[in-house]
């Protein structure tokens, strides 16, 4: 994971409960994530499974999203074990989900797979931020900046998984500690 | 240590591991099918070469069940894309769809076919594959990237997780089915009281279940955000197994002074039939306070509520009555497909039973509309249907339409409700 710890741009606001059929409908399944226009394709469907009161995520006209911060509440991405979730997220160009806790697989499939960070904040920021706002989030601070004022609100270290993270995902992290072979 | 703790230990190497332990686990078996085989294949190429082999052909299990009776063109491309590995890698264990080697619902054919043991270590690209802690196995779903990570190490950076410990005691009311108690569980600790953690399930009303019905529970526990669920093994265990396989195994048990993050009671006896309301596993409600909610369809299938029991306790209600709203029957396997015939209730075959109440045409096994999926997929909602279903998640979409409402059940509940077009306690019929 090349990506930068400096995060700036507009925010996607979620509540609690973000379930993966909302992230990523089953329908899409079909499409094979190491195929690159399918990847791709991916992408432009993340958080398809939205109500239709929701504003478009993937709104940008080539399918990806104008969104690199997301923000959620509690047990975000729980469910199903499907990968194509964070890889949805990653693949429309958001960067960063911020939120106040999670759901393990997908925790994880963040991890493992270095599409997007997963951080949990302090506090409930759903509360704090609406879509649009623009924000900047600092991973090696560990805080969100709300630019309209400029109030920082604190997330957590990102804790035991830091030397995943770090590599660049659960190969990366695996040769370098001589796990497979480089 | 605990049951999980203890398998865990023992496949990493480790004497004594402790909840929050990041440990380097052996993988006994790797379960994956169509819809997350084809990403795990792609990623274990990209990261180990194109002529890397698989780190043991007997250690990894391919059951395609998603997307198999549709004209889904992508869909079709992904099993065939699992042939070609499979042919490439000469692996033992694939059921291809269209020939006699096809299962269906990979977490009952997984057991039904004897690659759960237990005692031993199952990772699955699906997040219901802790439905085999039912027999013993510690048994977690993962994404494609561990499981490509698997297929060429046979390893798992795991962290160990805390025990919950869920005491059932008391005598089961013959309305009540294994979904009962877990929907109740669910419902008390909520869709995130388990996150990060093992859910192990005891007392003499979990040992008075059959093994079909613990996996009922176990299935669900990631409905909780369990990383595993797990049912310490017993004689019907060994029984179940050993008609399977002929692989040894050896069990493992909790300390009876292992420590543990929590304990929940419960007396069955006293329990009533619930249903989980739209849209979360969690929205728990009486079926009974239910009465009012009229519905379109009736949903009776999945690694949930698609094996033989399920079926067998929907028949003993609708034998001799008739269906009020469409039902739909998908049968989980084709050994749970051939035990529809076989098995009869006063000399008739469950599938008569059925048929002779009115039921739609009874689907081929798979995953069906339990996940939506396909457009064309058998039971798909299109539309603002309400259902009632035996399988696990109600969340908005899960069956196809974002506008239908999926109320789960257990197989009574559900026929019930079949019955009288409105949700059913199963005491009113």
């Amino acid at each position: 994971m090349s990506k930068a710890k400096l995060i700036r741009g507009p925010v996607y606001v979620l509540e609690d409960n973000i379930d993966t059929d909302l992230l990523i409908p089953a329908c899409y399944l079909n499409l094979v994530p190491t195929i690159p226009e399918e990847y791709k394709k991916l992408g432009s469907y993340a958080l398809a499974g939205l109500p239709d009161s929701f504003p478009k995520f993937a709104s940008n006209p080539d399918g990806s999203t104008p969104y690199p911060i997301v923000i959620g509440g509690r047990n975000f991405g729980c469910g199903s074990s499907r990968e194509h979730a964070p890889i949805a997220l990653g693949a429309a160009g958001a960067s960063v989900v911020v939120a106040q806790s999670y759901a393990r697989i997908f925790f994880r499939n963040c991890v493992a797979t270095g599409e997007v960070f997963p951080i949990e904040s302090e506090t409930r920021l759903c509360k704090e931020f609406k879509t649009g706002d623009e924000a900047e989030v600092n991973i090696e601070a560990n805080t969100v900046t709300r630019l309209s004022d400029g109030k920082i609100f604190p997330l957590k270290p990102i804790g035991a998984v830091a030397p995943v993270i770090d590599a660049g995902g659960m190969f990366a992290y695996a040769r370098a500690i001589g796990m497979i072979k480089k | 240590m605990t049951i999980t703790e203890k398998i865990l230990a023992r496949e990493s190497g480790a004497s004594i591991v402790q909840p929050g332990d990041n440990i380097w686990v052996n993988a006994g078996i790797l379960l994956t099918h169509d819809v997350c085989g084809p990403g795990t294949i792609g990623i274990f190429q990209q990261e180990f070469g194109k002529d890397a082999k698989v780190f043991d052909r007997e250690k990894i299990v391919i059951l395609p069940d998603h997307y198999i009776y549709t004209a889904d063109v992508k869909a079709h491309r992904n099993i065939d894309t699992l042939r070609a590995f499979v042919k490439e890698q000469n692996l033992p264990y694939f059921y291809d769809p269209g020939t006699p080697s096809y299962c269906g619902v990979c977490h009952v054919a997984l057991p039904e076919l004897g690659h759960v043991r237990p005692g031993e270590t199952i990772f699955g690209t699906d997040s219901h594959t802790c439905t085999h802690g039912a027999l013993g196995a510690f048994s977690s779903g993962i994404g494609n990237t561990d499981a490509g990570f698997i297929m060429g190490t046979g390893k798992l950076l795991v962290k160990v997780p805390p025990t919950l410990r869920f005491v059932l005691d008391g005598k089961m009311p013959s309305y009540l089915s294994a979904k009962d108690l877990i929907l109740h569980i669910i419902g008390d600790i909520t869709v995130d009281g388990a996150t990060y953690c093992a859910m192990e399930f005891t007392g003499s009303a979990i040992e008075a279940l059959s093994i079909e019905e613990r996996c009922t529970i176990c299935n669900m526990a990631v409905e909780a955000g369990a990383k595993n669920g797990i049912i310490a093994p017993d004689q019907k265990t060994f029984d179940y197994v050993n008609a399977r396989t002929k692989k040894s195994y050896e069990p493992l048990y909790s300390d009876r002074d292992a420590k543990i993050q929590a304990e929940y009671r419960y007396d069955v006896s006293k329990l009533e039939p619930v249903v989980a309301k739209p849209h979360l596993p969690d929205n728990k409600a009486l079926a009974r306070d239910c009465r009012d909610v009229k519905v379109t369809q009736v949903y009776i299938g999945s690694c949930t509520g698609g094996k033989l029991e399920d079926f067998i306790m929907a028949a003993q209600l609708l034998k001799g009555r008739k269906v009020a709203i469409k039902t739909l029957i998908v049968p989980a396997t084709r050994h749970v497909e051939q035990g529809l015939l076989d098995t009869k209730i006063d000399g008739q075959s469950l599938r008569a039973i059925f048929e002779a109440a009115g039921v739609e045409p009874i689907a081929p096994p798979s995953c069906a509309a339990c996940l939506g999926g396909p457009i064309d997929t058998f039971g798909r909602t299109h539309g603002n249907e309400v259902v009632v279903s035996t399988t696990n998640r109600n969340f908005i979409g899960r069956m196809g339409s974002k506008d239908s409402q999926v109320y789960l059940a257990s197989p009574y509940t559900a026929a019930a409700t079949a019955i009288k077009g409105t949700i059913t306690d199963p005491r009113d019929l």
